[in-house]
């Protein structure tokens, strides 16, 4: 399919829309009136560096978490206003591939994969097998169904993560730092299978990460939020391009020098602050 | 000079707060489970057979060897302490009498409740809380698994069955420890000390003994999963919350007993 230029993107359905969302964690404010938009199968990838808030805008957009003001809205329905049943149907049209994994370490790799179906379709358990048989085979994992979460590998394991994310065939599919933590071989083969279940599947993916390599490489369309505020939305060629040093800091991995505010560091000091 | 006491006077606030809050959320998830119970069915998500049995298992079957040893135990102690005490008044053949209600209405229940607490309610925190801190919960619910009907309700229904009739059983060998004690110290036979025991022990008895394991059982899978549910920070946040898990559990347990014993015995 290749990389989707915003003006073909933009003629496409959205499938999630963002507007002004607030997140408040205490007196801290993590996402400060975040909007945005992702269509119908782009990959979108949310970039950003620690603390920049794009964990917390994933739980919002995977409605783990309600925001304090604003609204999103998935598939058209608003996550705010749905109820457990509704919100309980929508969830079977997103799946999510977690950071670690999040496997269910007493089941085994198949069980992990079927649970899904076991819990919301009547399928025999034959035909299940089979289903999550195909999974495993589509993210290089056939054979291995009957290991142990314990017994994976990193890689492995985020592989069986998307294994399970897929099973139920979902119009959307969240990835929480899929390269995170594993090496640079094993990093760019999960960005290529990213690419190839977009191709395959159809499927509109949000990518969260922090690893500036694998966003170029997979992305349609970049986020790149900074202290909980979006810099920019856009390709990756118009991200690169864009002039604002805090995007070009952290394309060319450079650290922001911090100005010194001589009294707020004081009362640091001093604990008054 | 008042810094020191506004401390402690804040500290005990924030405390109170939270046992509220945790109090609050234990009665959630008791409403959730019931409901998920016997409402999952209707609505095509039924709280798995397979997933209570296992938890039964877990709770009751393998505990069985534990509680033996402990039962035959305290059994033979109440026996010691009964022939001991009743020969002050030469009345060493009432010791039946003793044995009986104090192991079927006190012992068993209390003994068995601590001892189950030790083992499956700080089991419960620390598979919650693993749970947690790998965001498998949080898997679970993007799944649209609710997870209080996949982890909490089996373990609840499982407690719920399986602590009374681990009760029961529990009753039966301090009964009979008491009961080899005593045939060797008084030469009372076997027969007729079960026959004593028998005509000491009313179905009332026995009931408040299991009513109490009912209750126990609730409150040992609700400290569990609230505290695993609450755990943060990592490995150390689990072993915290087991360790509360287990502290708590006890605590609610004996508390409850004397608010039992209190309100039924009097």
């Amino acid at each position: 399919m290749g990389a989707l230029p915003l003006a073909v993107a933009e003629g496409r359905p959205r499938v999630i829309e963002v507007e002004n969302v607030v997140v408040r964690y205490g007196e801290r404010t993590i996402l400060k009136g975040v909007s945005f938009d992702i269509y119908d199968g782009e990959i979108m990838v949310i970039m950003g560096g620690s603390g920049s808030g794009k964990s917390t805008l994933l739980r919002q957009l995977i409605a783990l978490e309600t925001p304090d003001a604003g609204t999103v809205k998935v598939l058209g329905r608003d996550l705010g206003r749905l109820k457990g049943p509704e919100l309980a149907e929508l969830r079977k049209h997103m799946g999510v591939a977690f950071q670690g994994g999040a496997l269910f370490s007493s089941m085994t790799v198949g069980e992990n994969i079927m649970l899904a179906l076991r819990e919301h379709t009547d399928l025999d358990e034959r035909t299940m097998r089979i289903m999550a048989r195909m999974k495993l085979e589509v993210v290089g994992l056939a054979g291995f169904e009957g290991l142990m979460p314990s017994e994976l590998s990193g890689g492995m394991t985020k592989r069986a993560a998307f294994a399970r994310a897929i099973i139920m065939d979902p119009k959307l599919l969240f990835c929480d730092e899929p390269s995170a933590g594993l090496d640079p071989i094993v990093a760019a083969e999960l960005d290529d299978l990213i690419l190839k279940l977009r191709d395959a599947l159809g499927i509109t993916i949000v990518v969260v990460t922090h690893e500036l390599e694998s966003a170029l490489k997979i992305a349609d369309r970049l986020i790149v939020l900074d202290r909980g505020e979006i810099l920019m939305v856009g390709s990756v060629e118009e991200v690169r391009a864009s002039p604002n040093p805090r995007i070009q800091n952290l394309l060319n991995r450079r650290s922001e020098e911090a100005t010194l505010d001589a009294d707020a560091y004081l009362r640091r000091l001093t604990g008054e602050g | 000079m008042l810094r020191p006491l506004a401390d402690v006077a804040e500290q005990v606030g924030r405390a109170t707060a939270r046992g509220l809050a945790d109090l609050g959320f234990a009665g959630a998830l008791f409403a959730e489970s019931l409901y998920w119970t016997l409402m999952g069915r209707r609505r095509r998500q039924p709280v798995r057979v397979g997933s209570v049995f296992v938890q039964m298992m877990e709770i009751g079957i393998l505990a069985l060897p534990i509680v033996t040893v402990l039962s035959l135990t305290i059994g033979v102690m109440l026996a010691i302490q009964g022939i001991y005490t009743l020969r002050i008044f030469g009345a060493e053949d009432r010791v039946t009498l003793g044995i009986a209600l104090s192991v079927t209405r006190e012992f068993a229940p209390l003994i068995t409740g601590i001892l189950v607490t030790g083992r499956s309610g700080s089991a419960i925190a620390a598979r919650l809380g693993t749970m947690t801190i790998n965001q498998e919960i949080d898997a679970l619910t993007t799944m649209a698994v609710n997870p209080v009907r996949f982890l909490v309700a089996p373990a609840l229904l499982a407690m719920v069955v399986m602590l009374p009739v681990l009760t029961f059983y529990a009753d039966l060998v301090a009964i009979l420890g008491g009961g080899l004690y005593v045939a060797i110290e008084l030469g009372m036979s076997l027969a007729a000390y079960t026959d004593a025991c028998i005509d000491s022990i009313t179905t009332d008895d026995l009931f408040h003994g299991l009513g109490k394991s009912l209750i126990f059982a609730v409150l040992i899978t609700l400290v569990g999963a609230v505290n695993g549910a609450s755990v943060r920070g990592g490995a150390e946040g689990v072993g915290r919350a087991t360790t509360r898990s287990v502290v708590h559990g006890i605590s609610a347990i004996v508390i409850t007993d004397m608010i039992f014993a209190f309100v039924v015995s009097r």
